[in-house]
């Protein structure tokens, strides 16, 4: 029989861990090569990143910005050719604004971001949230001009709207003041707002000089499309997927039939829709702005994946979660508002910023309707013959762009998904 | 099974008086086309602790949820504080927030604090302004025993503290009528103790309280009456000590055979 007893005399002191088990070579030695196929694929890794590096640094460092045309690039540097970009720089921001009002847009930009802070991030006033909601309308009038009263007259049927929410029920009862607020509004925008509009003008003249849809180009179009899409498409994309879950049998199928029918059809359809078939629609002689009906198809579109995504949450979150919110005798809308929405929006935050990325970079379809988004000025500035047979530089520069703007959004959605992860299980 | 109390209980409190606060007639139930509750009768007074108990999928948790309208029955009435439920909505409203619900799995609100899960209701059904919401949060939290717990998540708490802030947070709304869908189902033994105690300290204030539950040391200590339920129907229906003594039906001798564990 072994004996079982045993006594520590000695107690181990700590000790350094040895030295392969530290620093760089540990770290290599179980990231790289912790096996032999990893340390073959490293390898090969290696020579692929070399290969492609031994191509592009001396292109990226034998480039030149300098030159005013292609072939007097070449001459200079046997690299790349940046200078196509510091030539048509203002034409791939702009498209073909006047450059004297460079300042709307760009005043537009830097607003945006104001606008955007207290939506995006919390710790702000609250009242900015304000400022958020009117910019829609101030951005409007900055880059398209004319009279202020408009996009005033526009705002007029929202407050026309609220009213109706909040003073007609103790009148008229709830089922009636929310048709009321859905009708009332509409009628004002179709028939009062514009006539009105001009009698203020008449009035009291408030314009700046208006500058027309052809005009506009470049990235400001994509992000003016974009920022568009993005922002009405999450609301109308979480009233489908409510509809979508009404028991309201009308509802439901106009939820449906819209999700289904937008679902089964090309964005490149909607917009050739947008821009030749619609004329057949509309009464003759009515312009009704082409980029404006671009944004409409770009909602419209993205609002039916939205509206899939989020049902998608809805139909993760547990049946207790309805059962306690009206145990508690919150209403429909304030269960939505208060527990179901965010946390169905809380579990679809990274499918619903691949979703507006997706729609960013979709927005470079517009160039197939003629409209001088970045790549209908990339066909142009290569149909230039200065700088025919440009490619790479240009387009290089585009993709990055475009990077900039999707990665910042990525990289906001995992910040999101970090925040709202807190105390969490 | 039976989670005996040691806690001597304080019975001055527990009056049934003759008013009448739940009031159901000849109700009936189906799911499609299959009849969950028959024919069923029950006057509930206030002031009143009704356990009531069963097999699974005898139509206990049918029962309660009719009362506070999160099923529709087909037939009968259903009267709760002298509202009559309909297809009204504004009845609906406002029996739900006179009448307190607590869930087997808790259904707190993940995304909210314990704090902001008690004050969510008062503040946006009652209106009751923010910082007196908190503070009537603050006195039920105090009351559950957990008011050190009020800014955590509920997913950093325990199945039994969970459950204790369910209850505070239907008690915030002041409900006149507490029901219990068996409370204490989902916990670990060392946890039901504390829920139960919480219920306990409930029925000696004196609140009208309908409890599904098998915890039958909690019926012998505070309900006045014990209902038996069996494929939809009220089988049997007594005071405890009678009810665990002398069950009258061979139903709810079978039925406590098994529970009783013997
Ligand atoms: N939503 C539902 N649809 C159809 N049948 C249901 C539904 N909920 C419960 N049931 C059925 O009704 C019966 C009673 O259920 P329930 O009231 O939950 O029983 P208990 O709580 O007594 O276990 C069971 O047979 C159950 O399968
Ligand atoms: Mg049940």
């Amino acid at each position: 029989m072994a004996d079982l007893s045993y006594v520590r005399t000695q107690m181990v002191p700590q000790q350094d861990p040895p030295i392969t088990e530290t620093g760089a070579i540990k770290w290599a030695r179980e990231n790289l090569f912790s096996g032999v196929t990893n340390s073959v694929l490293t390898l090969l890794a290696l020579y692929f990143l070399y290969q492609v590096l031994h191509e592009v640094i001396p292109w990226l460092f034998f480039s030149t910005w300098n030159a005013n045309s292609l072939a007097e690039c070449r001459e200079i540097a046997e690299g790349g050719c940046w200078a196509v970009i510091r030539e048509r720089w203002p034409q791939l921001v702009f498209g073909f604004y006047p450059s004297e009002y460079y300042w709307r847009p760009v005043l537009t930009f830097v607003l945006m971001l104001v606008a955007l802070a207290p939506v995006l991030f919390n710790g702000l006033p609250r009242r900015m949230v304000w400022f958020s909601a009117l910019f829609p309308f101030l951005a409007f009038w900055l880059l398209w001009g004319g009279s202020l009263w408009l996009p005033v007259a526009v705002i007029a049927g929202f407050a026309l709207a609220a009213m109706s929410v909040i003073y007609l029920p103790a009148l008229t009862g709830t089922l009636l003041a929310t048709i009321v607020a859905f009708i009332a509004p509409v009628l004002w925008w179709l028939f009062l707002a514009a006539p009105v509009a001009s009698i203020l003008q008449a009035i009291l003249p408030l314009a700046i000089e208006p500058i027309e849809s052809a005009k506009f180009g470049g990235f400001m179009l994509s992000v003016t499309i974009g920022i568009t899409g993005i922002s009405l498409s999450l609301p109308i994309g979480i009233l489908l997927a409510l509809g979508r879950q009404s028991n309201l049998i009308a509802v439901k199928a106009i939820c449906v039939g819209f999700i289904e029918f937008i679902r089964g059809v090309p964005l490149i359809t909607l917009l050739f829709v947008a821009s030749t078939l619609l004329n057949y629609f509309l009464p003759p002689g009515t312009t009704f702005d082409i980029i404006l009906r671009v944004m409409i198809m770009v909602t419209l579109f993205s609002s039916a994946y939205m509206a899939e995504v989020i049902r998608g949450g809805l139909s993760a979150l547990p049946k207790g979660q309805y059962e306690a919110a009206d145990a508690l005798g919150l209403d429909y809308w304030k269960s939505m508002r208060l527990i179901i929405m965010p946390q169905a929006l809380k579990i679809t935050i990274p499918s619903i910023v691949s979703l507006f990325i997706g729609l960013f970079k979709d927005t470079t379809l517009v160039s197939i309707i003629g409209l001088l988004d970045p790549i209908g000025l990339s066909n142009a500035i290569r149909a230039d013959q200065d700088w025919n047979g440009i490619v790479w530089e240009l387009y290089g520069f585009i993709a990055l762009m475009f990077w900039i703007f999707c990665f910042s959004m990525s990289r906001y959605s995992m910040y999101l998904e970090r925040k709202l992860q807190t105390g969490h299980r | 099974m039976s989670q005996a109390t040691e806690r001597t209980i304080d019975r001055s409190q527990m009056q049934v008086s003759d008013e009448v606060a739940i009031q159901i007639t000849g109700m009936n139930k189906w799911y499609g086309t299959f009849h969950v509750l028959r024919d069923i009768d029950l006057t509930v007074q206030r002031g009143e602790r009704i356990v009531i108990c069963g097999p699974s999928g005898s139509g206990k948790s049918t029962l309660i949820r009719c009362i506070n309208a999160l099923e529709e029955h087909q037939q009968g009435q259903i009267v709760v504080d002298g509202t009559l439920l309909s297809s009204d909505l504004k009845n609906i409203d406002k029996v739900r927030s006179e009448v307190g619900m607590v869930f087997q799995h808790f259904n707190l609100f993940p995304h909210l604090s314990i704090l902001e899960n008690c004050t969510l209701a008062p503040i946006w059904v009652r209106k009751t302004p923010k910082k007196e919401a908190e503070e009537i949060a603050m006195h039920y939290l105090t009351k559950v025993k957990i008011p050190e717990q009020a800014l955590k998540y509920p997913g950093q708490l325990s199945g039994g503290q969970q459950q204790r802030v369910a209850i505070a947070r239907s008690l915030c709304m002041q409900p006149r009528i507490m029901l219990f869908d068996e409370p204490t189902s989902a916990l670990d033994p060392e946890m039901i103790k504390e829920v139960l105690d919480t219920m306990i300290e409930l029925a000696e204030e004196g609140m009208t309280m309908l409890c599904v539950t098998h915890e039958m040391g909690f019926a012998q200590a505070v309900a006045n009456r014990v209902i038996f339920m069996d494929d939809g129907q009220i089988v049997e229906q007594n005071e405890p000590k009678e009810f665990f003594k002398n069950p009258k039906s061979d139903r709810t001798k079978l039925f406590l055979s098994q529970i009783l564990g013997h």
